[in-house]
């Protein structure tokens, strides 16, 4: 975390860390108020980048089955990483298994992390010349991969890809992921449609 | 204190996002298009994810070291490597490129 060049305080660095846990909202914080930006606008760039989560809550809910009293305690760790694990899963148990493993080892890994960060330790140098920003979007996309098997899956992937990117330059941090959503229901759409289309031709024929 | 305000704000907005997912009735969930759309909102999102991980540099699209290093990993998903292999190949060829000023 670069919150300490933020002007954050050790206190209220791990706070944020420990109570937010969506690593994009907290960067976007803590760059918004460093930048002198107004600490409401702050939070509500933050909050439009954890709103992704979810879109992932809806699956997970369906995946794990958690009880309702579990519900609120599991909801902290719902994000990117434990989504990508989570749906990878063949079974529900591997699911439940996967989701809690993944979730607790980064909840400990990030606040740890970010303490030895605030309290100045220096890192294992620069990151990016070991090629380590590269292992985030790899994993993503090995988990990624096994999802893609029906054509549908695939052009909904494609479609994200595309609106994801080709919005990147012209609308604020986070919402070009939420707009790369509507790749799901615009495929399901075009996927219903050709299917009546096929059902419409089979009628013309038969008559 | 403003800065504990915004803490304070992000961290009830953030947490609530979340949990409204977890909390959405599984009945409602049940009819089919629902279902296959719940199905489908995380492979749009984290294939978003993915895309812009390894692509954008800010706001900017910017092709470097890490496109090679995704491509590699895509070489070895195909070949079926082993999860492990795949992240690997990614970190060191996006080193490797690097480091030969790419």
């Amino acid at each position: 975390m670069t919150s300490a060049g933020g002007g954050l305080t050790l206190l209220q660095t791990c706070a944020l860390s420990l109570l937010v846990f969506t690593g994009a909202s907290q960067f976007a914080l803590v760059g918004a108020l460093a930048a002198g930006g107004n600490p409401l606008t702050a939070a509500a760039g933050a909050f439009f980048l954890g709103v992704r989560n979810t879109f992932y809550g809806l699956r997970l809910s369906q995946l794990l089955a958690l009880p309702r009293a579990v519900r609120p305690f599991a909801a902290q760790w719902v994000i990117d990483e434990t989504t990508a694990v989570t749906l990878a899963q063949p079974t529900r148990r591997a699911a439940r298994i996967g989701f809690t493993v993944t979730g607790l080892s980064l909840y400990l890994l990030w606040n740890l992390t970010t303490l030895l960060g605030a309290l100045g330790a220096k890192a294992i140098g620069d990151t990016e010349a070991w090629g380590l920003d590269a292992a985030g979007p790899a994993v993503f996309l090995a988990l990624l991969a096994p999802m893609l098997r029906t054509i549908i899956e695939r052009a909904v992937a494609a479609l994200a890809v595309l609106l994801g990117l080709g919005l990147l330059p012209v609308l604020p941090a986070g919402v070009p992921v939420l707009a790369a959503a509507l790749a799901a229901p615009i495929a399901l759409y075009v996927a219903g449609r050709r299917q009546t289309g096929t059902r419409n031709d089979a009628q013309e024929e038969d008559r | 204190m403003t800065v504990w305000i915004a803490i304070a704000a992000t961290a009830l907005g953030c947490y609530v996002v979340k949990l409204a997912g977890l909390l959405v009735p599984a009945g409602a969930l049940e009819r089919p298009l629902v279902r296959r759309l719940a199905a489908l909102l995380p492979v749009a999102l984290l294939a978003a994810l993915t895309a812009q991980q390894t692509f954008a540099d800010g706001h900017v699209l910017v092709l470097d070291a890490r496109a090679a290093g995704l491509a590699a990993a895509a070489v070895a998903l195909v070949l079926r490597a082993p999860f492990l292999l795949v992240v690997a190949a990614a970190v060191l060829v996006t080193a490797g490129v690097r480091a030969l000023g790419g």
